[in-house]
């Protein structure tokens, strides 16, 4: 409990010492285009991949589930997309994207702070957590909003591959992906992926910014950056959904 | 100068340095040597500002850098040079961004004068040419030379080096030993050199600083050292059977 409140206290000076004011504006947005790039694009693959097939099982299985005549055919369609959009594509893929991304932030800050990069940017007299986790904070906080409506636009092209597999026509399917079409629940998708792209963001440059000792321990921060950010995502989308649906 | 006055730090219960003062004089290499767990390098992140002390003064030409408050702090970091003992290269920039860095963070200097002054500071580690080179291209004294160049960049009035050394084969050593003496004659800067290799020492020792066990047991030039009677120190410079035969003659 005492390591949990200390951990909980160093996190919260690290994130006062992020939000002061970026030392110089065309090197924090040359950064930032980099991390674009790191964090948002090289993740394009990975969303496609896991959204389209997502969206493909959904439809196949909720066919399989409504084989009743009583349940219209649409019903398919309607369901794929609201798996998608509440749940599929902002807690699956950012539990996911924890994983590569989280990681891959853990690590990189954690090499420089056992290779003294860190000291040396401190030493020049360089804010050297706004200098490296700021970037990466905006990147996330930017990207993934855009990487989940990608993932459910794919999902719902996946869905409809699925659903002619499962001998569900794409006329019913695509009425059913209209049909009774709730704008917040995109709104709710898009808050819940902002808050989770934070916590993986913030998370992983935790762990790796307070990483001490050598190789071995750079690893076990990555393992850590991606455990504790899939559990406070865990608990931060019941507390979302909560306080959003119900 | 540098002075460093009463300082003691302590790890929990571990009191890594006892009361320790000590002047390090402009224009002058001046090295700290002691063994591993001396407290020497504890010594240099404090000098560096990377160890808050319990209590002491650390004075850069009268200015106590531990009651300077946060811009002056950052101030007087821009006037000091550091190489550290693994390079601390940021291995995602070139050798002509790394050195660079400290310009373009601090200065406003158009492209062409940041240009200008990293080819000097290449020129000066004899690494001319080399600016599009990516950090892992470079072998173990290139990544020292680098540094030293990023370290000289902002014309430092102080230059602090961590084991500039460790890994390097007895003739790069030699050579970066010498760049960094010559840098410290050039510029009449204050430099200070954290080592254990008795190369340096009989090389570039010109004010020596022995620490163990927490607390400065003696100084001196690499002259006296070869004469001393202290019997600590003796065991610690002539452990090899080299250096024991110099001490013979």
């Amino acid at each position: 409990m005492r390591k949990l409140l200390k951990q909980l206290g160093q996190y919260f000076i690290m994130m006062s010492k992020v939000f002061s004011m970026p030392e110089m504006k065309n090197i924090f947005f040359k950064k930032l285009s980099l991390e674009l790039e790191k964090i948002g694009l090289d993740s394009l693959g990975i969303v496609t991949i896991i959204s389209f097939f997502i969206g493909a099982v959904v439809s196949i299985q909720t066919a399989f589930n409504f084989e009743s005549p009583l349940f219209p055919k649409y019903l398919i369609g309607y369901a794929t997309r609201e798996s998608l959009i509440l749940e599929f594509c902002p807690t699956m893929l950012s539990l996911i994207l924890a994983g590569k991304v989280g990681s891959n932030i853990a690590s990189e800050i954690g090499s420089m702070r056992i290779t003294e990069q860190i000291d040396a940017l401190e030493i020049m007299g360089v804010n050297s957590a706004s200098f490296l986790i700021l970037p990466k904070l905006f990147a996330a906080v930017l990207f993934f909003p855009i990487l989940i409506i990608l993932g459910i636009s794919i999902g719902i092209v996946g869905g409809w591959i699925g659903c002619q597999t499962a001998g569900i026509t794409a006329a019913d399917y695509i009425y059913g992906i209209k049909y009774e079409f709730n704008s917040f629940y995109v709104t709710y998708c898009l808050i819940k992926t902002t808050v989770f792209a934070f916590i993986i963001a913030t998370v992983s440059s935790y762990f790796g910014y307070h990483t001490k000792g050598g190789a071995l321990e750079v690893g076990k921060a990555s393992t850590r950056a991606v455990v504790y950010s899939s559990i406070i995502i865990l608990i931060f989308n019941f507390i979302l959904t909560d306080l959003l649906l119900a | 100068m540098i002075e460093i006055k009463n300082i003691n730090k302590s790890f929990g219960d571990n009191n890594v340095l006892k009361n320790i003062s000590f002047k390090f004089e402009k224009g002058k290499t001046n090295l700290i040597i002691g063994e591993s767990g001396s407290g020497k390098t504890t010594l240099l992140r404090i000098l560096i500002g990377l160890h808050d002390i319990d209590n002491g003064e650390v004075l850069y030409d009268g200015r106590d850098f531990t009651r300077l408050n946060t811009k002056d702090k950052r101030k007087l970091r821009q006037e000091i040079g550091v190489l550290f003992q693994k390079g601390a290269l940021y291995d995602y920039m070139s050798v002509e961004e790394n050195i660079m860095f400290p310009l373009t963070m601090f200065t406003n200097q158009s492209y062409e004068e940041k240009l200008q002054r990293v080819n000097d500071c290449l020129e000066r580690v004899n690494l001319k040419n080399n600016n599009h080179l990516s950090v892992s291209e470079l072998s173990g004294g290139m990544v020292k030379r680098v540094s030293i160049a990023r370290a000289i960049v902002m014309q430092p009035k102080y230059l602090l080096c961590d084991e500039p050394n460790s890994g390097l084969d007895p003739k790069t050593a030699i050579i970066i030993d010498n760049l960094i003496q010559e840098i410290t004659l050039e510029s009449n800067i204050t430099t200070i050199v954290n080592t254990h290799d008795m190369n340096s020492v009989m090389e570039i020792g010109q004010s020596i600083a022995y620490i163990n066990n927490g607390e400065i047991c003696w100084s001196g030039s690499k002259e006296e050292l070869i004469e001393n009677n202290n019997k600590q120190l003796n065991d610690f410079v002539f452990a090899s059977k080299l250096f024991k035969r110099l001490k013979r003659n």
